[in-house]
């Protein structure tokens, strides 16, 4: 086989690379009574997916997507809550709303770098929290966003009690969203987001346009990222400032960092068992939920960069 | 013929300190030129004035006859203008193949290709293997950069530039850091570079200089102290006064 | 003209507290370019030591301020040989990581500790109600918070610009190679710069309780003001981030102070443009 061949093959659909999908189909029989909990996990995998493409393959290093996600959920909320309760035009909104903001702010902080950068990313969020709690004629201010009535999807599916079609519904949404990431990742496109990760000098001299390569990705997570969020006002028919929170832009980091960063995969692994820990810890000992989870980072900086596929990786190659 | 490089009064202050002073220099397609000089001379801001990487305080860079002084990085790319660097400068978790690749794409125009994405890659890649056989560097296509011993990665920093094709291609000390014994592979690499590419090159050693350029440029301080024939330069007592004489230095 | 005298006093005040905290982690940052992200939970721990032992322990303000600035300086030298040290040269994501952590460990310990809700700050008589200064009065607590700043700021730059010590960070901020090869030792010279800045940072945070409010949300809700100072101030310098605290400080409490409707929205916006003018701090060498 040439090398090109093997290289090609690389993109090639891997048969692991549906585990996933038929674990979250089995786990749908298998936990009817966890949808809930099964759709939260959904959720946040395509958040922390939506961060991978940033941090991870582009290697932006933001503390603000939280922001992307916060204004997904607020736009189909409030599209939800004013206009109409149609679920499907409800994820386009917080879709298109939330990558004119990053498509917006990308504009302004991609020309900054390192701690600038991270800075803005921080700032960003924060403003657009203090907006979100100022602003509370429409957003409902810190008592949330109240009166989120969905309509039956195709007016057929309803969102029951059980949260089955809530589970359905974000899978499918996770499967198309990743289908495109993924072809994202391994196209021309996602090479040259590698590339400017792990050269930044090397692919303006090759005449990268690296800038404006840059601000399409950030877009595009965002609009991801608000997917997402508007995932979870959707299901939860609720919109709490906690979406735009520095705590939410640190655990989905977390989250991805865990699971391994710039792979795809981490986003599942992470979030799958981020929101499982948590959901068994935190019950019994939600104070100290956030000391374990900060330990463990502490521990995998130290220790175990790569996360958990880094790991097994590392594991598999010996 | 038009000249493929040229720079008019080319001028660079950092605050107080003139490291380019009125630097007026051509190239020829096809040409074989280097430019030496002590340590500051001004050698690599020279490099990067002319690619952009650094705007010039005044003056003019003409590249193919036009000037594209106010153009950024990439743009001058495009019009033909490829460089490497003095201090590795690679994607060092790629393999050399990808390396290439990335060149290559963006030297097509597709290296934002979000769609078509099996076709596009595939092109990319093999023109990236085809330039890599003819470098007789194709066995290490698929090791990763940071896995090969440091002379070869300077053979991918040549490699690089060689994807987007350039009609001038500057190379920063190609052979930097990298023991005499084992520059061989690098100076038969450049070569062997097709002969229309204009060629200049800065380095410190002296034997590969010789070897290879048919012009030579000589930078003292940030000033052009003389230029011509490697056997003018030898027998030019300036020179073996500011250079020749330190040749140990660097 | 009342309330232009009120924003700059309290707006004063205010930018005392954000720079004695952020002023360590510019100096930090500056020299050996760690994103240290915790350095508000050495505030929040010297603000949680100054209230335990005053209320607790009757222990007058200013020895439970000393005594803030001592047991963190200790704390954090730890943690910077053992911890911070190893991630010295590692990647901007890693050391952000590393420091998110301490952060979340730090604030489920605080919780933990003291619960949840805001440290009450009993301050001694002498501090409590107005001083006198003619035209009109001021709270005596803001009185004492400038003044002490303006003394603490003075010591400071006594310190870089007049010690042996000063001198060997201000060589090492400006190149810490040439440092290195004159015969610094870079090390000792960061791990003594991180306990100051972390004790000072302790002593921003007992004194300016009764405005940054000692709760377990303190390291990460006011870090973007802390990095703000740090980054609007630019790196590596005293100056800078002073200016910084004295923008954001006066500028955030004529906001809330003004059109209260919009909180501190314009401050973070107005923070934004100015990093997009100066990306390396709007004092900053660039």
């Amino acid at each position: 086989m040439s090398p090109v061949d093997a290289l090609i093959r690389r993109h090639r659909l891997r048969a692991i690379e549906l585990l996933p999908w038929i674990i979250a189909v089995g786990g749908y029989f298998a936990f009817a009574d966890y949808l809930p909990l099964g759709s939260q996990i959904l959720i946040m995998i395509l958040f922390a997916l939506s961060l991978d493409l940033v941090l991870g393959y582009a290697g932006i290093v933001t503390l603000g997507h939280s922001a992307f996600f916060g204004v997904g959920a607020y736009a189909a909320g409030i599209y939800a809550a004013r206009v109409s309760g149609e679920p499907l035009s409800g994820l386009l909104v917080g879709a298109v709303a939330a990558g004119a903001v990053g498509w917006g702010s990308g504009m302004v902080i991609l020309r900054t770098q390192g701690l600038a950068l991270l800075m803005l990313t921080l700032a960003v969020t924060a403003l657009l929290a203090e907006a979100a709690n100022k602003a509370s004629f429409v957003t409902g201010g810190a008592d949330g966003l109240q009166g989120v009535d969905i309509s039956p999807i195709f007016g057929v599916f309803r969102f029951d009690l059980f949260g089955r079609t809530a589970y359905v519904y974000c899978l499918v949404v996770l499967f198309l969203a990743w289908l495109f990431a993924r072809h994202l990742v391994h196209s021309s496109f996602g090479q040259s987001l590698i590339g400017i990760r792990e050269n930044l000098v090397r692919m303006h001299a090759i005449g990268s346009p690296v800038r404006r390569r840059l601000l399409a990705v950030y877009t595009i997570a965002a609009a991801l990222a608000g997917v997402a969020g508007a995932l979870l006002a959707q299901t939860t028919q609720f919109v709490g400032l906690t979406v735009l929170g520095f705590q939410r832009s640190g655990e989905i980091v977390i989250m991805l960092v865990f699971g391994g960063v710039g792979r795809l995969y981490g986003a599942f692994v992470g979030a799958t068992l981020y929101m499982i820990a948590q959901d068994q810890l935190a019950k019994m000992d939600p104070e100290f939920w956030y000391f374990w989870i900060g330990l463990l980072l502490v521990l995998l900086v130290m220790f175990a960069r790569g996360g958990i596929l880094g790991l097994l990786d590392r594991v598999v190659r010996r | 013929m038009m000249p493929a490089l040229e720079t008019v009064g080319l001028h660079k202050r950092f605050g107080a300190l003139v490291v380019a002073n009125d630097i007026n220099f051509s190239l020829e397609p096809g040409a074989r030129h280097a430019l030496i000089g002590p340590n500051g001379a001004g050698k690599t801001t020279f490099i990067n004035l002319i690619s952009g990487r650094l705007p010039p305080s005044a003056g003019h860079v003409l590249l193919g006859g036009r000037d594209v002084t106010l153009l950024p990085q990439a743009a001058r790319v495009r019009r033909g203008l490829g460089r490497t660097f003095q201090i590795n400068t690679l994607f060092r978790g790629l393999s050399v193949l990808e390396n290439v690749a990335l060149a290559v794409a963006e030297r097509e125009g597709r290296g934002g290709d979000m769609f078509r994405s099996a076709s596009s890659r595939r092109g990319a890649l093999e023109q990236a293997y085809a330039l890599l056989q003819r470098l007789r560097f194709a066995e290490d296509a698929l090791t990763r950069v940071q896995e090969l011993p440091y002379g070869k990665q300077r053979l991918v920093e040549i490699a690089i530039a060689l994807g987007l094709r350039p009609s001038v291609l500057l190379l920063d000390e190609p052979a930097a850091g990298v023991p005499s014994a084992e520059s061989a592979t690098i100076v038969e690499m450049i070569e062997q570079l097709p002969p229309d590419i204009a060629v200049l090159i800065i380095e410190h050693d002296m034997e590969l200089v010789f070897r290879l350029a048919r012009r030579i440029t000589v930078l003292v301080q940030g000033r052009v102290l003389v230029e011509g024939a490697p056997a003018e330069i030898a027998a030019d007592a300036r020179v073996r006064e500011v250079y020749l004489g330190e040749r140990q230095h660097g | 003209m009342e309330a232009l005298t009120s924003i700059l006093f309290h707006g004063l005040a205010y930018a005392m507290v954000l720079y004695i905290v952020s002023v360590g982690l510019a100096v930090t940052m500056g020299l050996m370019g760690f994103v240290n992200l915790a350095h508000g939970v050495f505030a929040m721990a010297g603000g949680y030591v100054t209230v335990t032992l005053m209320n607790g322990y009757g222990v007058p303000f200013g020895l439970a301020l000393l005594a803030a600035f001592i047991i963190t300086a200790l704390i954090s030298v730890v943690l910077e040989r053992t911890l911070y040290a190893r991630l010295y040269g590692a990647s901007e994501l890693d050391q952000v990581l590393f420091t998110i952590g301490l952060i979340f460990m730090s604030v489920a310990a605080v919780r933990y500790l003291w619960g949840p809700l805001p440290q009450p700050v009993h301050l001694p008589a002498m501090l409590s109600g107005q001083v006198d200064l003619g035209f009109r009065s001021f709270p005596t607590y803001r009185s004492f918070m400038i003044l002490v700043g303006f003394v603490l700021i003075a010591l400071l730059w006594l310190l870089v610009e007049r010690t042996n010590f000063g001198a060997q960070l201000r060589a090492a901020v400006d190149n810490r190679r040439m440092a290195e090869s004159i015969g610094i030792d870079t090390r000792r010279l960061f791990s003594c710069a991180f306990a100051l800045g972390s004790g000072l940072a302790a002593l921003g945070g007992g004194l300016g309780a009764d405005i940054l409010a000692i709760y377990p949300g303190y390291a990460s809700e006011y870090l973007v003001y802390f990095l703000m100072v740090v980054a609007i101030g630019g790196l590596g310098s005293l100056r800078g981030p002073f200016v910084a605290a004295l923008l954001l400080g006066i500028g955030d409490t004529a906001c809330k102070y003004l059109v209260p409707q919009l909180g501190a929205f314009f401050v973070f916006a107005a923070m934004i443009a100015l990093l997009l003018w100066r990306p390396a701090g709007v004092f900053g060498r660039a």
